[in-house]
């Protein structure tokens, strides 16, 4: 896709929008970059809290559990897979609007359909993964006294290792720092919630797809609009990712 | 035909025509730049585990995995959300107020770097605070 401008084109003389796209394109553009500072405001607490603390868990060791696999320590290799279906999920969406741009709507309908898969389907693994972090528990030295416990927005496992105190055949640790699981389930939570709501608007613009409405409108693009959205929504998954998982 | 061209633009605001893209090569090719990129990035995060490091070296991965998101963020928002077709005023209305951004990261973990210096200067553990007893808590009083 390009668009030819002539050089020297004037675009503040007036009688024409000098952004040359929709209001409603120029709007969600508006409201994507006021997201990008809610979404920076939440993950710069995180570090500002993070750097204050001496120790921070480290996301190798929390994040280390797989569906099915039991207790074989594999760090970071669900997240990965998430990742890959968010980015996988992107591609669709970005061959949905490509689609719309030739006024295909069968071509839109289909890659809807399996970005609407992929949105479900990280929705799946971020509940899998909240589960996972709530209802297994681990021994905490906590008062002097051993507990078993989840990671909640309260408390988690993840503190320093006591040394030479075992439970069960497991090390047993000290509470981790509480802003750890507040951050971390507020931040993916409102991601997740982002995904959540984009997977709605994708449902939504398949049906007026089907519906034959952009084909009365002679263009796709809400498609477009919709397809905005969804790509910041991996946008924000690369520095939730960044910033949980990797650093 | 000039005012039948107009007639497909979706809406009065655009003056000059996005032309649609020949191919999905392009979408493609940025798809396997973002798999690279995550496939590095997940090598280094893991190195930082895998491996013992110096602490210069950890912080030096961190900041090569930060560059990498980076990229990703590049790619996604030109070729995928298409910003890179758009015009150079709506490119420079949406990227410019984002400056404001290295003045939030530097200024606020500046801050929490100062939280943690106070925090190890002045709330030192108990044990090895120099105070002098309380008189209730003197060798051979009762409590």
């Amino acid at each position: 896709m390009s668009t030819h401008v002539p050089v020297g084109y004037k675009w503040w003389t007036g009688g024409k929008s000098p952004y040359n796209v929709s209001y409603g394109k120029l709007m969600m553009w508006i409201f994507l970059m006021s997201d990008t500072f809610t979404f920076g405001a939440l993950l710069i607490s995180y570090g500002t809290i993070r750097v204050s603390h001496d120790y921070w868990p480290d996301p190798n060791h929390v994040f280390n559990t797989f569906p099915f696999m039991g207790h074989a320590n594999l760090p970071l290799a669900f997240v990965s897979l998430m990742t890959f279906i968010l980015i996988m999920s992107s591609v669709t969406m970005v061959l949905a609007v490509h689609e719309g741009h030739k006024r295909n709507r069968a071509g839109v309908e289909k890659w809807l359909l399996w970005t609407i898969l992929g949105g479900f389907m990280f929705l799946g693994c971020q509940a899998w993964e909240w589960t996972h972090l709530i209802t297994s528990s681990h021994a905490v030295l906590i008062d002097g006294q051993i507990q078993e416990i989840g990671a909640t927005i309260k408390q988690n496992p993840f503190g320093a290792i006591v040394p030479g105190l075992m439970h069960d055949g497991h090390h047993v640790t000290l509470p981790g720092p509480v802003g750890f699981g507040g951050f971390f389930f507020g931040i993916t939570g409102f991601h997740g919630f982002h995904v959540f709501s984009g997977v709605l608007l994708n449902i939504l613009i398949y049906f007026w797809t089907r519906n034959g409405r952009f084909d009365r409108l002679g263009h796709y693009e809400m498609v477009e609009k919709v397809g905005l959205y969804w790509h910041f929504v991996d946008l924000v998954w690369v520095f939730v990712f960044l910033c949980f998982y990797l650093i | 035909m000039e005012h039948a061209h107009q007639d497909l633009a979706a809406s009065p605001e655009i003056t000059f025509q996005h032309e649609p893209a020949a191919n999905t090569k392009r979408i493609w090719k940025t798809f396997w730049i973002l798999l690279v990129l995550t496939i590095a990035e997940l090598a280094l995060g893991l190195s930082h585990y895998a491996f013992h490091m110096e602490n210069w070296l950890i912080l030096f991965v961190k900041g090569a995995m930060i560059i990498l998101s980076l990229c990703k963020a590049i790619y996604i928002v030109s070729i995928f959300m298409h910003l890179g077709d758009e015009v150079r005023n709506l490119k420079l209305t949406i990227l410019v107020p984002l400056l404001l951004f290295i003045w939030f990261v530097l200024a606020f973990l500046w801050d929490g770097a100062a939280w943690k210096n106070l925090r190890n200067t002045y709330n030192k553990p108990a044990s090895t605070e120099q105070v002098a007893p309380h008189e209730s808590h003197k060798p051979g009083t009762l409590d």
